[in-house]
C-alpha cells in the first residue's frame, strides 16, 4: 500500500485542479447555521423503547410469566369458540335418571367436574375469568386515565398543590376496604357498582406517584437547560418527563388488575359481589368456600383459585419486571 | 436521637398542625359517610316488618327516626348525638339496642388481635428484611422474595382461606375462634400479620442495602471494625427509620385484613360484626362501624406520622413543603 502511494508520486497541480473540477462547488461555500445539524452532533443511537425491551428480555422469569399470561388470556377469550365447550350456566341433567349431575368429580365429560347444582366447572372458570378480567381491565384503564390526569394537574399547577394535597390526605386516611364496602353497600350490587367502587378508590395511589415524579423531575437542571434552550414543551414532556413516568404508570396499572380481582373475591365474600347468576372468579371462590369442609369436594375451590393465582401472579411479576426495565435510571 | 433543641418547638408545631388536620379530616369523613348513608332506600330501616306496616305507620316510624327532616337538620342532630356518645340504634341486628352498646364489648377483641398482629409483623418483618439483605442475591434472599411476591400478588381473600383450611388440619388447631382456647388465637393473629411482614421486610431490605453502600460504613470497614460491630452500632441503630415509615401503611393493612379474618374465624370483634350487619342490611350499625373504622384509620395514621417525625431527625417538618 505504502509503496503504491510512493510510486504514484506527488500529484501534479493539473491533476489536483482536474479532481477539484469534478467536485460540487457548494462544498466551498460558507455553511449557514443549521439547528438540526447541531442536534445531530449529540445524538447517540439510544432508543428508550429498544433499551426497555432489551432489559425486559434479559429477565427470564418475566419472560416465562409473559408466555404464561399471554397463553392464559388468549385461551380465556378463545375458549367459548372452541368445539365441544359447554355453557357456563346450563345445569346438566343425567338423561338416564333425570337427576342433575351434582358434584361430579373431574372426568372426561366434565374436565373440572361439576358444582353443587350440576353446572360445568371448566366452562364456569373461563367464563368467570372473562368477567373478572373485564372488571380488571376497565378499572385499570379508568385508574390510569384519572390517575395520570389528576397527578399531572397536581404536580404542574403549583397553586392547586395545597388544595389537592389536603383532599388526598382526607381520602388516604380511610382504609380502602371501608370505602369499597360502603360504596358497594350504598349502590346495589352489580357489575357497574363494582367497577364504580373500585375506580373511586384506585386512582389515588397512581395520582400521588405521578405527582411526586413530576415534582421531582420538573425542576431538574436538565429540564431547566432544555427550557432555556427553547425546547418546546411537547418535547420536554415526551423526552424528559414521560420516560420517568412510564415505569410508574405501567407498574400501577399492571398491579391494579390483581388488585381488582382480589377486591372482587373479598366483596363477594361479604355478600356485596356480583349476582350469583354471573360466573366470576369471586363467585366461584365463594361457592367453593361454602363446601370446602368436605375434602372430596375441594376441587371446586382449588381449580378456580389456581387459575386466579396464575393470573394475579403473572400480572404482578410482569408489572414489576416491566417497571424495572422501563425505568431510565436502569438504562446504561 | 430525636429532635434537638431547635427541633423541639418545631416538633410541637408540627404535632399541633397534624392534629388539626386529622380533626378536619375526621369531620369531613363523618359528614360524608352520614350523607352517603342517606342515599339508601328507606325500606332498609324497617327490617322484615316493612310489608306489614301501613303507609301512616311507616310515616310515623320515619318521623320518629328523624328521617323525613331535611338533610342538614339530620346532620345537625346526628352531630348532637355524637357529642352525647349516641350513634343511633340498631334496626335489625339487635333491634332497638344502641349501636355503641352492641359494638363496645367487641372492641377489646379487635384491639388485641390488631396490636398483636402489628407486633408480630414488626419483629418477623425486620428479621426477614435483615436476613434478605445479609444474603443478598443468594437462596435465602430469593426465598423470602418469593414469599413477598406471593403475599402481594395472590389476593388476601384467597390465601387466608387456604391457611384456615389446611393449617388447621396440619397443625391440629381449632377451625374457629374460641375465647377459652388460647391455641385458637394463633392462626388469626398470624394471618393478620402476613401482609405487613412482607411490607416491613421489603422496607428493611432496601434500607439495609442502601445503608451498607454508604461512605461511613465503608469507612468503618476500612478502619477494620468487625462486621458485627458495624451492624449493631451503625446499621441496626437507625433501623427504626424504615420501621416508622411503614407503620401507618401496616396499620391500615391490619384493619383491612381484620375485617376478613375476624369474619373467617368467627372472632367476636368489630370486623366480623361489620360483615354481619352488611349482610343483614342494618343501616345504623353499618354507619356506626364505618365511622369507627375510619376514625381508627385516621388516628392510626396520625400516630404513625408523629412517631416517624419523632424518630427520624432527617425529616424536615412544617415549612419544608413550601420550598419545593
Amino acid at each position: 500500500m505504502i509503496r503504491d502511494s510512493i510510486s504514484a508520486g506527488p500529484m501534479s497541480p493539473e491533476a489536483i485542479l482536474a479532481a477539484a473540477d469534478g467536485l460540487d462547488p457548494a462544498l466551498f461555500e460558507p455553511a449557514a447555521f443549521d439547528a438540526s445539524a447541531g442536534e445531530r452532533g449529540g445524538y447517540s443511537n439510544y432508543s428508550y423503547w429498544r433499551s426497555t425491551a432489551r432489559g425486559f428480555l434479559k429477565n427470564k422469569v418475566a419472560l416465562f410469566f409473559l408466555v404464561l399470561l399471554v397463553a392464559l388470556l388468549a385461551f380465556t377469550f378463545v375458549q367459548p369458540l372452541l368445539p365441544g365447550q359447554k355453557s357456563p350456566t346450563k345445569i346438566h341433567i343425567d338423561p338416564a335418571t333425570g337427576m342433575q349431575y351434582r358434584n361430579v368429580e373431574p372426568c372426561a365429560e366434565f374436565w373440572f367436574g361439576t358444582n353443587t347444582i350440576g353446572q360445568d366447572l371448566w366452562a364456569r372458570i373461563w367464563s368467570g375469568t372473562r368477567t373478572s378480567l373485564m372488571i380488571g381491565l376497565i378499572v385499570g384503564a379508568v385508574e390510569m386515565i384519572v390517575g395520570i390526569g389528576f397527578g399531572a394537574i397536581w404536580g404542574y399547577v403549583r397553586r392547586l398543590d395545597g388544595v389537592i394535597t389536603e383532599i388526598y390526605n382526607v381520602l388516604n386516611n380511610i382504609p380502602t376496604t371501608i370505602v369499597l364496602m360502603l360504596l358497594s353497600y350504598i349502590l346495589r350490587p352489580s357489575f357497574k357498582t363494582m367497577v364504580i367502587a373500585m375506580c373511586a378508590t384506585g386512582w389515588l395511589g397512581l395520582a400521588r406517584f405521578v405527582r411526586n415524579q413530576i415534582v421531582i423531575i420538573r425542576d431538574r437542571e436538565y429540564n431547566l437547560a432544555s427550557r432555556c434552550l427553547g425546547t418546546p414543551t411537547r418535547r420536554i414532556i415526551l423526552k424528559n418527563l414521560l420516560p420517568y413516568l412510564v415505569s410508574v404508570i405501567m407498574l400501577q396499572t399492571a398491579l391494579s388488575i390483581p388488585g381488582t380481582i382480589g377486591w372482587e373475591v373479598f366483596l363477594t365474600y361479604i355478600g356485596l359481589g356480583l349476582p350469583v347468576s354471573i360466573p366470576s372468579l369471586g363467585n366461584l371462590v365463594n361457592e367453593g368456600r361454602q363446601i370446602m369442609m368436605s375434602p372430596e369436594l375441594r376441587y371446586q375451590l382449588l381449580f378456580p383459585t389456581v387459575v386466579l393465582s396464575m393470573i394475579t401472579i403473572s400480572f404482578y411479576v410482569l408489572g414489576n419486571a416491566f417497571s424495572d426495565a422501563s425505568d431510565p435510571r436502569n438504562h446504561v | 436521637m430525636g429532635p434537638t433543641r431547635g427541633g423541639r418547638g418545631q416538633m410541637l408545631k408540627y404535632s399541633v398542625r397534624r392534629l388539626l388536620q386529622s380533626l378536619v379530616t375526621l369531620l369531613i369523613v363523618v359528614s360524608a359517610v352520614f350523607l352517603l348513608m342517606r342515599l339508601l332506600p328507606i325500606e332498609g330501616y324497617f327490617g322484615d316488618g316493612y310489608d306489614k306496616l301501613s303507609e301512616s305507620q311507616r310515616e310515623a316510624v320515619l318521623q320518629k327516626m328523624g328521617l323525613l327532616d331535611p338533610w342538614y337538620v339530620q346532620l345537625g342532630s346526628f352531630y348532637a348525638g355524637l357529642l352525647r356518645g349516641d350513634l343511633g340504634t340498631s334496626t335489625i341486628y339487635r333491634q332497638d339496642v344502641p349501636v355503641l352498646q352492641v359494638i363496645a364489648p367487641r372492641i377489646p377483641y379487635s384491639m388485641r388481635f390488631g396490636l398483636v398482629a402489628i407486633a408480630i409483623a414488626l419483629v418477623a418483618g425486620l428479621a426477614m428484611g435483615v436476613s434478605m439483605a445479609k444474603h443478598k442475591g443468594r437462596a435465602m434472599d430469593k426465598l423470602w422474595t418469593g414469599y413477598v411476591v406471593f403475599v402481594n400478588a395472590v389476593p388476601l381473600a384467597v390465601y387466608l382461606l387456604f391457611i384456615q383450611l389446611y393449617m388447621t388440619e396440619l397443625l391440629g388447631l381449632p377451625l374457629l375462634f374460641d375465647k377459652y382456647r388460647p391455641s385458637s388465637w394463633i392462626l388469626p393473629a398470624l394471618s393478620m400479620s402476613l401482609g405487613s411482614i412482607a411490607g416491613y421486610a421489603m422496607w428493611m431490605r432496601r434500607y439495609m442495602v442502601d445503608e451498607l453502600n454508604k461512605d461511613y460504613i465503608r469507612l468503618a470497614m476500612a478502619k477494620g471494625l468487625p462486621r458485627s460491630t458495624i451492624m449493631v452500632r451503625h446499621v441496626m441503630r437507625n433501623a427504626y427509620v424504615p420501621m416508622a415509615q411503614y407503620l401507618p401503611a401496616s396499620i391500615l393493612m391490619t384493619i383491612s385484613g381484620s375485617i376478613y379474618i375476624e369474619s373467617l374465624y368467627s372472632i367476636p370483634g368489630m370486623g366480623g360484626l361489620l360483615v354481619d350487619v352488611i349482610q343483614r342490611q342494618d343501616n345504623p350499625m353499618v354507619q356506626g362501624l364505618v365511622l369507627i373504622f375510619s376514625s381508627i384509620g385516621i388516628v392510626g395514621l396520625f400516630l404513625g406520622d408523629l412517631l416517624m417525625a419523632l424518630f427520624d431527625p432527617r425529616i424536615k417538618l412544617a415549612k419544608s413543603e413550601a420550598s419545593r
